[in-house]
């Protein structure tokens, strides 16, 4: 009940940040790491609470994100009708590719590299159909009204992202006490073990790809009607799936907080880097390939991990 | 379907061209067939070694295969080093964690690079660089018919180090059982990083027998990454043969794929092969049944 309470508590004060900060630019850097939480959750469902780790999550962000884009853009469909066929359309291409990898027992190593090469696919299939505007992207026409889901001004769609997010969180924080939760990670622990216990490790792993990529494609959903403008790299690209994992592995993979506490770590030493040395290509990729070793190499179970470790020297 | 005047060139180039990415693959299936490490800085490596050898002609004028005296040793330094500082310190019991950290390492050299030298697509001028040889009455371009014959013969240089020396021989043993071969004498963490190293110098040869028909971006490594991947999975994880075999039968199906599809549709085949396999016949061609 505290974790509830504390998960409400952080997302009030989250909910306020728009009220509170006055300077755009300080709102859509919060907006970044809440967009990154949600990216790092979605991955730890699957990465941190299955324990199979996907780098090819851009995937599922990448087929919301051209629903909602393609819908609008050559059905003339609502963008409210995408969101929703954007997150049922990822979760079902997460269940087609989570049924393949568990139907061969694909894990480990081999789990990683299928997902990265799925992504891939689809970048390059993305890159080359006409209808998804191939190399030079989609554009979604203007039009800052509710009913086309769009937003007049950086709160709102703040205030959108915000709602996602914790959708996702409370669905998280729901996962690590419900049944489904506890076979989910008895598989990830030991999948034999969990099979001789009745566990059907199949349903379980497809249930998380579900939930998964239905988060990671409302996070695409919202990408394309915040920024208006997709493209195979921005979609499918590489740098999505390397986000989602960075996050959660930073913050601590498998647990409720860490997604939100590796966002916020991460743009924060992001944001720092940027100030003291400058806005220069790369800069923010170099920052995130040493973070990324030295995490694995040093602290292999997160900053909540750190937290633990801290808990413990103070009660001895 | 096709004409042979258009058929037999393309399967030519991609056959020259699948040598290379054969010997970019061996390196690969060395270092996952002895340490059990999918090494996903290849690519990155791969684009560090094309550096050296453009940095090599342009500051000291050196023809880039007389870089083949210079770079395969530095990488091979750098591969040792990287294993012995880094790579085998990240385990902590878990494959996933080495993945992680090479993605890391990855990610780092090659934004390092897109730092200190922009993104601009860099190539050298060698007086060689237009030749063609004909063959079968097609026109292959010279760079990459030495780039063929390079990589055969490497492949051929490796397949005996591994057999005949006592190195190989140690390299072999830890391949297929590690406590024995601690055992009876046998450093493991010293074989380890020596292959790691072979590994990663391999990339140092292919990185001088393509420089001359190819190009250099820090992102250049991103297409050779993933194709290594297809070729080490098709061939069989750690068969040098397979990587050999898988290496060709990639190259032709890019080459006959994109004479087909387009340019960039035709990668489609490669990654199709590459799920296929791992989803049906995750032991390759060559491997056995786990």
């Amino acid at each position: 009940m505290t974790k509830l309470l504390a998960l409400l508590a952080i997302f009030a004060a989250l909910f306020c940040a728009p009220l509170v900060i006055g300077s755009e630019f300080w709102l859509n850097t919060v907006l970044l790491a809440l967009y990154a939480a949600l990216l790092g959750q979605a991955w730890n469902i699957l990465g941190g609470y299955g324990g199979q780790f996907s780098f090819g999550h851009a995937l599922f962000f990448g087929v919301g994100a051209y629903s909602v884009a393609v819908l609008q853009v050559e059905l003339g469909l609502s963008a409210w009708l995408g969101l929703v066929v954007g997150g049922a359309l990822a979760a079902v291409v997460a269940v087609i590719v989570g049924f393949l990898t568990a139907r061969y027992g694909l894990r480990g190593s081999y789990f990683a590299l299928v997902t990265l090469a799925f992504a891939e696919v689809f970048r390059i299939l993305s890159n080359s159909v006409s209808w998804t505007g191939a190399g030079e992207g989609i554009l979604i026409p203007l039009d800052q009204r509710l009913a086309a889901l769009q937003f007049p001004d950086t709160a709102s769609a703040y205030w959108a992202l915000w709602a996602i997010t914790l959708a996702c969180f409370l669905a998280v924080w729901r996962l690590e006490r419900s049944r489904f939760g506890a076979r989910l990670m008895a598989v990830r622990d030991n999948e034999d073990a969990a099979a001789a216990i009745g566990v059907d490790a199949m349903q379980v792993k497809l249930g998380a790809m579900a939930l998964s990529g239905l988060f990671m494609g409302l996070a695409g959903v919202f990408y394309a009607q915040k920024f208006l403008y997709l493209d195979p790299a921005i979609a499918f690209g590489p740098e999505k799936s390397v986000e989602a994992l960075l996050v959660p592995i930073v913050g601590g993979i498998g647990t409720l907080f860490g997604p939100l506490l590796g966002a916020f770590a991460l743009h924060g030493v992001a944001e720092i880097a940027r100030e003291t040395m400058g806005d220069a290509p790369g800069l923010n990729m170099i920052v995130y390939g040493t973070i990324l070793v030295c995490m694995v190499l040093f602290l292999p179970r997160g900053l909540a991990g750190l937290g633990k470790h801290v808990r413990r020297a103070f009660r001895a | 379907m096709f004409d042979s005047a258009i058929l037999v060139p393309s399967v030519l180039n991609g056959i020259t061209t699948g040598a290379l990415y054969a010997l970019v693959a061996l390196g690969l299936t060395l270092i996952y067939g002895v340490l059990h490490i999918i090494n996903f800085a290849h690519g990155a490596l791969l684009m560090v070694a094309l550096y050296m050898v453009y940095f090599l002609w342009k500051l000291a004028g050196l023809d880039p295969y007389w870089s083949l005296l210079i770079v395969p040793p530095a990488m091979f330094v750098i591969g040792y080093a990287l294993q012995r500082l880094v790579i085998t310190r990240a385990s902590h019991g878990r494959d996933e964690n080495i993945l992680l950290v090479t993605l890391g390492l990855a990610i780092l050299i090659e934004n390092v690079a897109l730092y200190l030298f922009s993104s601009d697509t860099q190539v050298v001028d060698t007086p060689y660089g237009f030749d063609v040889v004909e063959m079968f009455g097609a026109f292959v371009p010279y760079p990459k018919v030495v780039a063929f014959f390079g990589a055969l013969a490497t492949a051929a240089a490796l397949w005996a180090f591994i057999r005949l020396t006592d190195l190989g021989r140690a390299i072999r043993a830890v391949a297929r059982e590690k406590k024995g071969a601690r055992l009876v004498g046998i450093e493991v963490g010293h074989v380890y990083a020596m292959s790691f190293g072979i590994g990663v110098g391999v990339l140092g040869i292919a990185a001088c027998l393509l420089m001359p028909s190819y190009y250099v971006t820090p992102q250049v490594g991103h297409g050779f990454v993933l194709i290594a991947f297809t070729i080490v999975v098709l061939g069989g994880m750690g068969s040098f043969t397979g990587a050999l075999i898988g290496g060709l039968v990639i190259g032709v199906v890019e080459a006959v794929g994109g004479l087909w599809l387009g340019e960039s549709l035709g990668q489609i085949g490669i990654f199709a092969i590459f799920i296929l396999i791992l989803l049906f016949r995750p032991q390759g061609i060559m491997g056995h049944q786990a």
